[in-house]
């Protein structure tokens, strides 16, 4: 496909893998030229991916065939109004060293996005003016949706707010 | 004065049975159950004829505290608030497994059960509750409410 093509030339060995599943486009950039890419992807007339659809994480922690792997992967879902195409662009992180760079420039959606990553991923954003937690409370423990993230684990209930 | 124009009764009694026929509920709802709650509230069931057909939406004008869906750890001080706001006498129902004990969301949002928050009167589980069990339950209310010393 000529997106990933595009990328492809134009970024060389920053471009980890690409891959196009009956015209669903994935690449999958490296961490340090991730703000470059995802800001040709937004500037450049031919892609004009205008939205960022999606921000979110997924961990690989015992997945059959990653256990040796990076253990996290960001994923930042790209959808252009003007030209109607859209782009899956991923980032590897480890445990680690589980930090990005922040897209809080580019889409100023990316705010509320990166903080419901780090509070339910613990992957950290540089950057983020105000990472807090986004839908957990202060007081929470740990990050639920890591896989090792006990499922019946309790938290401690939280008083009235004053 | 003839036979049947007057009768004896304890004052307990007699406001015990008032308050059972005068269920004002604040319906505390927070997920799907509330339809089925909507759907027993409205006129087809005809709660009215338990004197429970006028919801208050709002705390201090309410006796009884339905609490109709999950309650997550970030909703739990709100609930306990809500609760405080309460004026004597007031009961708890617990509407729904969630309320009960969290139900099948044994997870690190939901509160396991609200009684770990508050006390609660009456426990009605379904996922969600038929209308007949709600009836039920609030039967079941209305008996203890009856049974119960009085505080005036």
């Amino acid at each position: 496909m000529p997106i990933l093509d595009e990328l492809r030339r134009r970024f060389g060995d920053a471009i980890v893998e690409t891959e196009d599943h009956r015209g669903d486009l994935t690449a999958i950039v490296a961490r340090d030229a991730l703000l470059g890419v995802l800001a040709h992807c937004r500037d450049e007339a031919a892609l004009a991916f205008d939205v960022l659809m999606d921000l979110t994480a997924v961990d690989y922690q015992k997945f059959p065939g990653r256990e040796d792997g990076p253990r996290f992967e960001v994923v930042y879902h790209l959808y252009s109004i003007a030209r109607n195409h859209r782009l899956r662009l991923k980032v590897r992180v480890d445990e680690d060293d589980a930090r990005v760079p922040s897209a809080l420039g580019l889409w100023p959606i990316a705010n509320w996005l990166e903080r419901e990553v780090w509070d339910m991923f613990g992957v950290r954003f540089e950057g983020h003016p105000d990472l807090r937690r986004l839908l957990l409370y202060e007081e929470f423990i740990g990050h639920p949706l890591r896989k090792d993230y006990p499922i019946n684990r309790r938290q401690p209930l939280i008083g009235p707010a004053s | 004065m003839g036979v049947g124009s007057f009768f004896t009764s304890k004052l307990d009694e007699a406001i015990g049975w008032a308050r059972k026929y005068s269920i004002f509920q604040y319906p505390f709802v927070t997920a799907c159950c509330g339809m089925e709650y909507m759907a027993t509230a409205c006129s087809h069931y005809d709660i009215d004829r338990f004197g429970a057909g006028l919801p208050r939406f709002s705390p201090r004008q309410a006796d009884v505290l339905f609490v109709v869906g999950t309650i997550s750890h970030k909703m739990a001080p709100v609930l306990k608030r809500i609760y405080d706001q309460m004026t004597e006498p007031k009961w708890v129902v617990a509407f729904g497994v969630c309320t009960c004990t969290g139900g099948f969301y044994d997870n690190y949002a939901t509160v396991q059960g609200i009684d770990t928050i508050i006390p609660v009167d009456i426990y009605i589980p379904g996922c969600p509750p038929r209308p007949e069990s709600v009836i039920d339950g609030l039967m079941k209310l209305q008996d203890k409410i009856v049974a119960q010393a009085q505080r005036y």
